[in-house]
């Protein structure tokens, strides 16, 4: 039995728990203000929030609920438009959405107002960029969405730069409906025990699967391993880092002490979809997935790191990430095992790392190249080096010959550019949709470059590394 | 980055524009949009027992169906049925303007994800799973998935046409300069977040009411009548609004809806039909792709003393409405400028794609995109800059379009002088410049770019529409006319018209459903005049109306006519306040018997085209405006971003600022996205590459100009405009292509030896390459 709250209503229900959330709360409970633009995760027109209890109180973040499995919804507090109406009034982000002029059609717009009332619920800062990055999820096809960006700064206007709010001031200030305050503890008087998971495809976000095969999974049995705790969790012990598989891109954003060590973090995970996404998408997810551009992968890759493999009878075994892949979508593991946590050596003085990614559109794409780096630097000489490269090869590619040619190098421009030769050569793409080979070519250079003008913009330009005018 | 130089009579002009925009009216539909309770097809209530429908289509571009096999997806439970063109009733055709179009394919396919048949089942999930147990043999025939392919095979939609003024021959001997070259640009993807769909229910006597996700109703009910063999009043096409429409639901909502009522006429049940996103990309027709060729003649004080060009349009598959977009093309092939000696032919050409299909502009921009590459050409050869030669030939007073209409209330000069001076264009370069010498890793590029473009639909017999006003004997109000909305406000702007008449409040006016039951034999919403048409119905129904009430209130006070207004919901007697309301007076005219409804038509006056002499007079105005684009190139990744988008724009005296400004900024995003990143890709056997919203991007929220600034030129705004609030849907999106022209110069200062190239959009791909042009990696 699947057990949660949908808006201000107790759901108890059998329906399989691989069916999405989205065409549950559509066509199951007919609320049909949550949109559907593509089934994909792409358009944001489907986003709800969705509220965990966490020490008597709830911490809401947007989902795209036509990818996501019901199931995950187990235990928690689901919002969808409908379920921020005020009775007959409009809340903070309805009336800045209007004021504002930021609906046309109105097919997004549901999905922009529940992203930006998860904004206000957020414990997140509330300013004006964090504002935009809540809706980085949604599209919209006629506004230009210079119109949403004023309704998105209308509210942290109205949030009076305050980075947390109570749920009662939320809700006294017309952000959320009154029934907010009853969640928590009907939430705990519900009692969603974990349900046995049946034999089947393990899904952990589903970000990645249900765009693969959201057929098949409404239609087999599902196995869902996103509230395992063994998977969960992010420790710092000793200088080194261990990540819980289902630990999400926003829980890694979200992490301070993780943000002092990568100060361009959020930077960089900024690239990686949408706030909609991360809060979904597992990093376990992001490395089975094997996708020869999978950004985590590659961050990854380039931090060295380990990761640890556990089966059903609680065996583990731990293995270096870049000796996991063998093929194209093919990797080292067996029926039944999980990736349980990955690791690595957090950054200190000397080292520095970056990550590059470029597509078509910035944000909310995926990869025509992405690439990190991750270099120990002694008295200007390279003494360690690991270089990663996504797009450019069947699988995401740890650099073996290009970061052993690196180190004990003087950090000079001739340097970087005879390891671009060497890039050269240990990498193949192939012309698709993402790119011709030849442009994925010039672009792996041109992001090697990048790495060192971002890491050490003191000591090279672009001039450095190319003739030009 | 940096801040433009502190500008007061700039500031002082933003203001007043704010201040106007956020006084103006809200769009009418806001309320139930930002609380998820705005209806659109597939939200509506259905009855017990619908039926869903998927559509199986080609899985090749082009051949012989040798067999199909649907005996394993009929046998699937929850299977209630497959129709093929053997089941329909009336013609097996869709054809708007030619013939030439199948509902369902009979013995031969002519592109990937041309419809076959339709699978009805109890779920729309059985459905789809049927679809995946259908097993068809097709033999191959040749795939033809470009417009040149096409010419040179001589696979064309109809014959060409060819607009002409003046003598070229003569024109081009008289010049002192003349550069030649080619252009392509490719499709667009529409995009509306709604993907189509259609739901149709039977009512009695085989009568079916349809519910359709379409810009055209009469369109989707004519051609549901053909194909059932019915007359058209047993069909009864219900659109309460559009998730978008952008051109891809004026005639391509039409087969889906077709679809639904063929399934619902057989089973006499309701039937369902939603497109899922992929179907959708797959089986509708796109913005024209066009390869073109020019030839542009300038004389030594750079006016432009001759142009010729030859588009070739990729039509697609089938004509749909390739023929009125191709037409429009040569409508706008000189943009805002006037040259005295024009020839240009447009040619459409049969392709193996889906029928290519309206899309904002319809056909304009991509005629634009020319004579602009081949001034950006002509600059760069002769050594200026494009803005000397754009400046040097701007429209005047008086001046002769090709097709022969003279150019009257002429704005173009007017939003280009204002433009460059409100803005200090001087002051702008000169940033640039200075920014490009102080940094090698990023180039900043900037571009203008001005419009013209005519109100109407070019096919002069479309310039009509109706509008059905009832007062209810409450005093409340009743609105129905042809005009969809689908987000571009259309409502609203019938509600002002109905509520300055009669000076009640906005809450007393309810704008009904568009239903070809209340108003027929419609154009579609379109050609950016829906509001003009349909508004100046609204305004002759709604004004007759007021004739009678003001009878009414003459006679009850005693008083004479002229001496009577309708005010703030009550009757005024020479500007004193009676104590006759609207409410009362409403009751009284009732009593009085008095018709308290009316039916106007409106046809636009003046109009007027003869296509033997391809001469006349076409549009009712034009819309003018002047971009200025500034881009930032960032050479070591080959991405780019928008600074800023200044605009100068002619609205006329526009009804609702805030409305207005919208379709500017969307229709712009709209034109740089076509521009840049919008990509659309077939492989040589015509499938679809960019398949999916992971392959085919569209501008998100980072995307966009940093900063977009529109200042309305100051204009008496025009009598054919609806309160002389001009069209605003379609003419901004071609601001948009200034943003490839920035792009472009923001490369040349980073690669001087780069080669121009004219090949649209300019994805990252293309500005990287660009950027290091003939460079070893
Ligand atoms: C709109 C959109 C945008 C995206 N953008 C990006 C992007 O910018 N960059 C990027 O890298 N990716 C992107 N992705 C892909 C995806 O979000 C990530 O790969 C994500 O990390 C997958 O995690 P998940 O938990 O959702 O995986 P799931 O879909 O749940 O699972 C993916 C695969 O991993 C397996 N799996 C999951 N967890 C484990 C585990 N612990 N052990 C063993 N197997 C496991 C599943 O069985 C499945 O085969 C995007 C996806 C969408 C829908
Ligand atoms: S429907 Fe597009 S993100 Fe869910
Ligand atoms: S308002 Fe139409 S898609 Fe956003």
């Amino acid at each position: 039995m699947i057990t949660f709250i949908l808006n201000n209503k107790t759901i108890r229900t059998t329906e399989h728990s691989g069916m999405t959330l989205l065409d549950f709360v559509r066509y199951e409970q007919r609320l049909t203000g949550t949109k559907i633009g593509c089934r994909e995760g792409d358009c944001g027109a489907c986003t709800v929030l969705v509220g965990t209890l966490s020490q008597n109180s709830m911490t809401y973040q947007s989902i795209t609920s036509c990818i996501s499995p019901l199931g995950n919804a187990h235990g928690k507090h689901i919002v969808t438009v409908e379920g921020t109406n005020l009775k007959d009034k409009l809340t903070k982000a309805q009336e800045a959405m209007k004021a504002n002029y930021a609906t046309q059609c109105g097919f997004c717009t549901p999905g922009f107002v529940v992203a930006l009332t998860g904004f206000a619920l957020s414990n997140s800062e509330h300013n004006y960029n964090t504002a935009l990055d809540a809706i980085s999820g949604n599209i919209c096809r006629c506004t230009g969405y210079k119109a949403i960006e004023k309704a998105a700064y209308q509210l942290v206007d109205n949030l009076e730069n305050q980075d947390k709010h109570t749920v009662n001031w939320l809700i006294n200030n017309e952000f959320i409906p009154d029934y907010f305050e009853t969640i928590p503890q009907r939430i705990k008087d519900i009692e969603a025990k974990d349900f046995n998971q049946p034999q089947g495809k393990f899904v952990s976000g589903g970000t990645d699967l249900y765009v693969q095969q959201a057929d098949h999974l409404a239609d087999n049995e599902v196995h869902l391993i996103a509230a395992k705790d063994k998977l969960k969790g992010i420790t710092i012990e000793d200088k080194n880092c261990t990540i819980g598989a289902n630990s999400t891109v926003s829980d890694l954003w979200n992490h301070a002490e993780i943000n002092s060590y990568f100060p361009k973090l959020k930077q960089h995970l900024k690239l990686v979809s949408s706030e909609q996404i991360r809060n979904m998408a597992s990093f376990g997810g992001n490395l089975v997935n094997a996708s020869p551009i999978g950004d985590m992968t590659i961050f990854f890759l380039a931090l060295n790191s380990d990761v640890t493999i556990s089966n059903d009878h609680g065996n583990e075994r731990t293995m270096p990430l870049k000796h996991f892949y063998q093929g194209y979508k093919t990797y080292d593991l067996n029926d039944g095992e999980l990736i349980k946590s990955i690791h690595f050596k957090l950054p200190t003085n000397s080292t520095f790392f970056n990550f590059e990614k470029v597509c078509k559109r910035t944000h909310l794409d995926i990869a025509s190249v992405n690439s990190a780096i991750h270099l120990t630097i002694e008295n200007n000489n390279i003494s360690e080096a690991h270089v990663s490269i996504g797009g450019v090869a069947a699988i995401p590619k740890y650099l073996h010959e290009t970061s052993t040619f690196l180190i004990g190098k003087p950090l000079t421009s001739e340097t970087v550019i005879n390891a671009n030769a060497v890039l050269q050569d240990e990498i193949a793409p192939i012309s698709d949709v993402r790119g011709t080979s030849d442009y994925k070519r010039l672009l792996g250079r041109q992001l090697f470059f990048a790495h060192f003008t971002a890491l050490f913009p003191k000591q090279f330009t672009l001039n450095d590394f190319v003739q030009h005018a | 980055m940096h801040k433009h130089n502190s500008n007061k009579a700039l500031d002082s002009k933003l203001n007043a524009v704010s201040m106007s925009i956020k006084q103006s009216i809200k769009n009418l539909d806001s309320y139930t949009h930002v609380r998820g309770k705005s209806l659109y097809v597939d939200d509506v209530n259905i009855r017990q027992g619908t039926f869903h429908a998927v559509v199986f289509d080609s899985p090749k571009a082009h051949g012989h169906i040798k067999h199909i096999d649907y005996s394993k997806a009929e046998a699937l439970e929850g299977v209630v049925r497959i129709f093929t063109y053997k089941d329909i009733p009336g013609k097996n055709q869709i054809g708007g303007i030619i013939p030439d179009e199948p509902l369902f394919a009979e013995d031969e396919v002519h592109f990937w994800g041309m419809p076959i048949a339709l699978i009805v089942a109890e779920t729309e999930f059985i459905a789809r799973k049927a679809r995946s147990l259908i097993d068809i043999d097709i033999e191959e025939l040749p795939v033809i998935t470009r417009a040149k392919q096409a010419k040179a095979k001589g696979s064309f939609i109809n014959a060409p046409r060819s607009f002409s003024l003046g003598d070229t021959e003569k024109g081009f001997a008289a010049c002192d300069y003349i550069f030649e070259g080619e252009t392509f640009s490719n499709g667009q993807e529409h995009l509306y977040i709604e993907a189509q769909g259609a739901y149709a229910e039977p009512l009695e006597n085989g009568n079916i009411k349809i519910t359709s996700s379409t810009q055209g109703p009469t369109a989707v009910q004519k051609t549901t009548a053909q194909v059932l063999g019915v007359a058209m009043h047993k069909i009864e096409v219900d659109v309460t609004r559009l998730g978008g429409g952008f051109g891809g639901k004026e005639d391509q909502a039409t087969p889906w809806a077709v679809m639904a009522a063929l399934a619902t006429y057989h089973l006499n049940q309701s039937v369902k039909l939603i497109l899922n996103r992929h179907d959708d990309l797959r089986m509708t027709g796109k913005r024209h792709p066009y390869e073109s060729t020019y030839k542009i003649g300038l004389s030594k004080d750079l006016k432009i003393l001759a142009y010729e060009a030859e588009f070739l349009q990729n039509s697609g598959a089938a004509a749909d409405l390739s023929p009125a977009i191709a037409e429009r093309t040569l409508f706008h092939a000189t943009n805002s400028y006037f040259v005295p000696n024009v020839e240009t032919t447009v040619i459409s050409c049969k392709t193996n794609l889906p029928p290519n299909t309206a899309f904002r502009g319809f056909g304009g921009p991509q005629g634009m995109f020319v004579i602009e590459s081949a001034i950006a050409k002509a600059a760069h050869e002769i050594g200026v800059t494009p803005r000397q030669i754009q400046e040097a030939n701007l429209l005047d007073e008086n001046d002769t379009f090709s097709y022969g209409q003279i150019a009257k209330q002429v704005e173009a000069k007017n939003t280009w002088n204002s433009a460059t001076a409100i803005y200090n264009i001087e002051a702008l370069e000169q940033e640039v410049e200075d920014f490009n010498k102080q940094h090698s890793d990023f180039k900043k590029g900037l571009a203008l770019m001005p419009i013209t473009f005519g109100i109407s639909f070019t096919n002069t017999p479309m310039n009509h529409a109706r509008a059905l006003v009832h007062i209810y004997l409450d005093g409340s109000v009743g609105i129905s006319t042809a005009a969809v909305e689908m987000g571009q406000g259309v409502n609203t702007k019938m509600m002002q018209i109905a509520a300055q008449v009669f000076s009640i409040p906005i809450e007393h006016i309810k704008i009904e459903t568009t239903n070809t039951t209340r108003v027929a034999n419609t154009s579609p919403s379109a050609a950016s005049s829906t509001a003009d048409l349909n508004g100046k119905a609204t305004l002759k129904a709604c004004n007759a109306l007021l004739q009678r009430l003001i009878q009414v209130a003459s006679e009850d006070l005693d008083v004479s006519e002229d001496t009577i207004e309708l005010k703030d919901g009550f009757v005024y007697c020479n500007g004193k306040k009676s104590e006759l309301s609207w409410t009362t007076l409403i009751s009284k005219t009732m009593l009085k018997r008095v018709a308290l409804t009316e039916n106007a038509h409106y046809a636009t006056p003046e109009i007027h085209f003869d296509k033997t002499k391809e001469k006349g007079h076409p549009f009712a105005y034009h819309v003018y405006g002047t971009a200025i684009i500034t881009t930032t190139v960032d050479c070591t990744r080959g991405t780019y971003e928008f600074d800023s988008v200044k605009i100068v724009h002619d609205y006329g005296k526009s009804m609702s600022e805030g409305i207005d400004l919208g379709q500017v900024e969307g229709a712009l995003a709209q034109g740089i996205g076509w521009m840049t990143m919008e990509e659309i890709a077939y492989n040589d056997d015509g499938k679809l590459l960019s398949n999916a919203l992971s392959t085919y991007k569209i501008p998100d929220i980072f995307s966009v100009p940093k900063e977009v600034e529109v200042i309305p030129v100051e204009t008496k705004g025009h009598d054919l405009a609806i309160l002389k609030s001009k069209a605003v849907g379609e003419p901004p999106l071609m601001y948009g292509i200034g943003a490839y022209f920035a792009i472009q110069n923001a490369i040349k200062a980073f690669n001087p030896n780069y080669n121009l190239k004219f090949h649209a959009p300019m994805t990252p791909e293309k500005v990287l390459l660009s950027l290091y042009d003939n460079q070893p990696i």
